[in-house]
């Protein structure tokens, strides 16, 4: 089985993710990326789960989804929320939270 | 046994073997619309009109080589169907694939939704000119047909469920696509949560079926248990638990009656009518409201084997539909929307299509599918067309219309055509198969149920009546008669004209159209009017039973024959073994008919030989459905079929005749006359007042699911919540709170003013220093709390690696 190119796609796309969250100013777009670390989280778990032959990677995989849409979910409604209050999604201009 | 079978080579083709594209051509054409769409000279709708008729020629093409399959094999054997199947998942030792399975219900329908969408895009060009969402809404009609032909083409359960779900999520897009406007986006959703409650049945059979099957057609077949084929043989093969098929088959049941607005599920389908015009013709003629009988029809060995259909008593399928024939049917009466009255119309027909599936009338009920497609399309597309250009976009029968056959002659002549074939008067379309559907009922036993679809034919024929005198005779009234009641227009209809309001020159042509006055429509609407109506008047003849045989086309290409075959007989997988043959086991005189009817034309067998069934040769029934075949394996059921009498079709007639002058009558009295006894009987007669008020709200059904049952299963969880976030979370955070003052109280007083105190500001000032040099972290940038996390985390997992190794 060749786990490895899934290895190696699921790390270019959990970085692809990371530089995403890092960089990225537009919520939706981090939110984006955050789907893309989810994601590359899936296929590893789905290249082990083929390897081992059990179906339980599948199964976790299946959660990650769930979860994943119920995240966005929420992340959205929050991104709605902060329009509608500042008109603006800019990541930058949310930094009230300092300490 | 299988030493004397013949071979017979069956003939199959380019087309056939490659039905899989016709979903895929409008598929990949959603992505060109979504993407490049908007920039294309036409907005996007050339690709959906183009793919359409891609998919047209490819089902054209499928259809003809299906024909040509049947007729080159010998009478009465099993034609195997095409196959082709890609492994899409696999993993220790499930698999399913994607892929198709063509046989004579496939290439039926498919050339059915290929064709109405095709017309129905056609028709869009026109109706929606100018909308703010005309690429979007072509995106998602395409998109929509082609979940429906995915669907019909599916080679396995999970092929089906992928199209089944675009459907639901493409007719919530659709049926919002004015979403402006507070009423249909509730349509919107009431469509897609209620199709959703049944959707849960549908996933459920899926897993009970497959956990059942699996080993039987694994073993057997060589197929898993997702697969169409593995799991009609295994239903007729004696090896399902009775318990595990009934519970799959009522589970897969419960999808349909969501799908399909069965009763007591079909409370969306009248509501969806919020949607644009052209969206109520596709959805409620051929695609989605008829993917739940299809899914009956599909998988009809599973019901036929778990309802115990022709068992003698009534099962669950054939109640289900009796109900709604009769209750859509009493509803359309008090509907004053004409586009509602359609919609209940299209309820109780798929009630028709229930109940001759429950009652064994596979063949009428697949017809009916193909029919009742045809005019059900033309008579949506032509309340369109009136609201397009005569009534000022109202779709109010009372109001707005009235007298229009003088300013439409196209669009009446195709509603008068649709409308009798809708009442199933000969020879139209409808006549072919609601009379046969009503017939064969009653021939396989079901002697109450036939009078009920009697009963059905006699409200049809009177609730078609009234809709075609309230629109098309008497005097035009409101919008129709010129007058412009701009207020009026806001409230009642608003949602096409709103739009036009916010949009953009849209607005000006509309004015246009009511200065105007009623006129026909161009041609874009008249031309798809014509063709449906030639086809809901011509169509039934494909299976015209009153004239012989001969005309039994349909029949002979759709229905499965019910032979005992090999298993690798069971299908033609391209590209696989045991291609284009089938093993004719068995040389009795094999059709599948009985009866009188066709006891005179005794069939030349295809081979002779000596085997267990020429013995019982004179009856002429394959064990398939009755008892478990000893070799082979079975495709499908083993159905009777009723003779053709004109005695019974002229009662119907009759009836359908007498629904007609007494709603005719009642009509005229009503609105034309406004005869004293008739008009307010409904306030002064108790009986009928309350009949009437329950009608006009629906038997409470509304009431039923939105305010009891949400409510009384929301509302307390909500309450419970909040009681417990009040009492018992408050509650033990206040008690902590009091406690934890009390004991710093203490500790105050006693240890940190004396003690702590002079080490605090020792410490203090080194905090102080701390905090200001890691002040700059808390910088409150989301992004930078990111790559601190990910840095964390990375640091974290070094560690790991070099602890490990």
């Amino acid at each position: 089985m060749f786990v490895n190119q899934f290895l190696i796609l699921a790390a270019v796309l959990f970085c692809i993710g990371v530089y995403g969250v890092i960089a990225r100013k537009n919520a939706v777009l981090v939110l984006m990326s955050i789907e893309l670390i989810l994601n590359s989280v899936n296929i590893n778990l789905l290249a082990f789960s083929m390897r081992n032959g059990s179906l339980d990677g599948h199964t976790f995989a299946l959660y990650i989804i769930a979860i994943a849409a119920a995240e966005v979910g929420v992340g959205l409604a929050m991104v709605l929320l902060m329009y509608r209050n500042r008109r603006s999604i800019d990541l930058d201009e949310l930094s009230e939270m300092k300490g | 046994m299988f030493a004397e079978a013949t071979e017979v080579a069956l003939k199959s083709g380019w087309f056939l073997e490659h039905a899989w594209v016709v979903p895929v051509i409008p598929a990949l054409s959603f992505f060109l619309i979504i993407f490049f769409g908007k920039r294309m000279p036409k907005k996007g709708s050339e690709f959906g009109v183009a793919s359409m008729l891609g998919s047209l020629v490819f089902a054209g093409g499928a259809a003809y080589q299906w024909i040509q399959r049947v007729n080159g094999a010998p009478e009465g054997a099993f034609v195997s169907p095409v196959v082709k199947t890609w492994t899409w998942w696999q993993n220790s030792g499930i698999s399913f694939g994607i892929g198709q399975h063509v046989d004579g219900l496939t290439v039926a329908i498919l050339l059915v939704v290929a064709f109405i969408s095709t017309l129905v895009q056609i028709y869009s060009l026109e109706y929606l000119r100018g909308d703010r969402r005309y690429t979007h809404f072509f995106a998602s009609l395409t998109l929509f047909s082609a979940g429906m032909l995915n669907m019909v083409v599916a080679e396995n359960m999970i092929q089906l469920i992928l199209g089944w779900e675009i459907m639901g999520l493409c007719s919530f897009l659709l049926i919002g696509h004015w979403w402006e406007e507070g009423a249909n986006s509730r349509a919107a959703l009431k469509a897609f949560f209620t199709t959703r409650t049944g959707d849960i049945g549908l996933l459920t059979g899926t897993a009970i079926l497959f956990f059942s099957a699996n080993e039987w057609t694994t073993k057997t077949l060589g197929v898993s248990g997702f697969s169409i084929r593995g799991l009609s043989s295994w239903a007729l093969s004696g090896d399902p638990g009775h318990a595990a098929i009934t519970m799959g088959a009522i589970a897969l049941f419960i999808a349909a009656i969501g799908k399909s607005g069965q009763f007591p599920l079909h409370t969306w389908l009248p509501d969806a009518m919020a949607g644009p015009t052209p969206v109520s013709s596709l959805l409620h003629s051929s695609t989605m409201v008829v993917a739940g009988v299809f899914l009956v029809a599909r998988l009809y060995p599973v019901f036929f084997k778990g309802m115990d259909i022709l068992g003698g008593s009534a099962n669950f399928i054939v109640v289900i539909g009796g109900i709604t024939i009769v209750i859509a049917a009493l509803l359309a009466f008090v509907q004053t929307d004409i586009k509602k009255v359609l919609a209940y119309s299209t309820v109780s027909q798929l009630g028709y299509m229930m109940m001759g599936l429950g009652a064994g009338a596979w063949l009428p009920a697949v017809f009916h599918i193909f029919t009742h497609a045809f005019f059900k399309a033309c008579l949506f597309l032509g309340a369109g067309s009136i609201s397009h250009s005569s009534s000022h976009h109202s779709f109010e029968m009372k109001k707005d219309m009235g007298g229009l056959r003088k300013f439409m002659p196209i669009t009446f002549g195709t509603w008068i055509i649709s409308t009798l074939a809708l009442c199933g008067v000969f020879p139209f379309s409808g006549f072919f198969s609601k009379d046969e559907i009503i017939d064969n009922v009653g021939h396989n036993g079901y002697n109450v149920f036939m009078y009920v679809g009697l009963a059905g034919a006699f409200l049809t024929a009177a609730y078609m009546t009234r809709a075609t005198y309230l629109t098309f005779f008497g005097q035009p009234r409101g919008a129709s008669a010129g007058e412009h009641h701009e207020e009026e227009s806001h409230d009642s209809h608003a949602a096409h004209d709103d739009h036009a309001d916010h949009g953009h020159d849209a607005h000006d042509s509309h004015d246009a159209h009511a200065s105007q006055g009623p006129h026909e429509s161009g041609w874009l609407i008249t031309v798809p009017l014509i063709i449906l109506a030639t086809l809901a008047l011509s169509s039934g003849f494909l299976n015209a039973l009153p004239f012989g045989e001969k005309f039994e086309n349909f029949k002979k290409w759709v229905e499965p024959s019910a032979e005992v075959v090999n298993p690798t007989g069971i299908a033609y997988v391209v590209g696989g073994v045991g291609e284009a043959r089938i093993a004719s086991e068995t040389p009795t005189d094999s059709t599948v008919e009985e009866g009188e009817a066709h006891s005179e034309t005794p069939m030349a067998p295809t081979a002779s030989g000596e085997d267990t069934y020429s013995s019982e040769s004179g009856h002429s029934k394959s064990p398939c459905g009755t008892e478990t075949p000893e070799q082979g394996v079975c495709a499908a059921p083993q159905l009777n079929h009723a003779p053709f009498k004109w005695s019974k079709a002229g009662m119907s007639m009759l009836i359908v005749l007498a629904g007609f002058l007494l709603s005719l009558f009642v009509c005229i009295q009503l609105y034309e006359k406004k005869n004293k006894k008739f008009v307010g009987l409904t306030e002064r007669n108790k009986v009928l007042g309350f009949g009437y008020k329950l009608l006009v709200n629906k038997y409470y059904l509304d009431v039923l699911y939105e305010k009891i049952i949400v409510r009384s299963i929301a509302h307390p969880i909500s309450a419970a919540v909040y009681w417990f976030n009040q009492k018992v979370l408050d509650g033990v955070i206040n008690g902590a709170g009091t406690t934890a003052k009390g004991i710093a109280g203490w500790v105050y007083r006693n240890i940190d003013q004396r003690v702590v105190d002079g080490a605090v500001n020792g410490t203090g000032s080194v905090a102080q220093g701390a905090g200001s040099a890691l002040r700059p972290v808390q910088s409150g940038k989301v992004n930078q709390y990111g790559a601190l996390l990910f840095g964390a985390a990375a640091i974290g997992a070094l560690v790991l690696v070099i602890v490990n190794t």
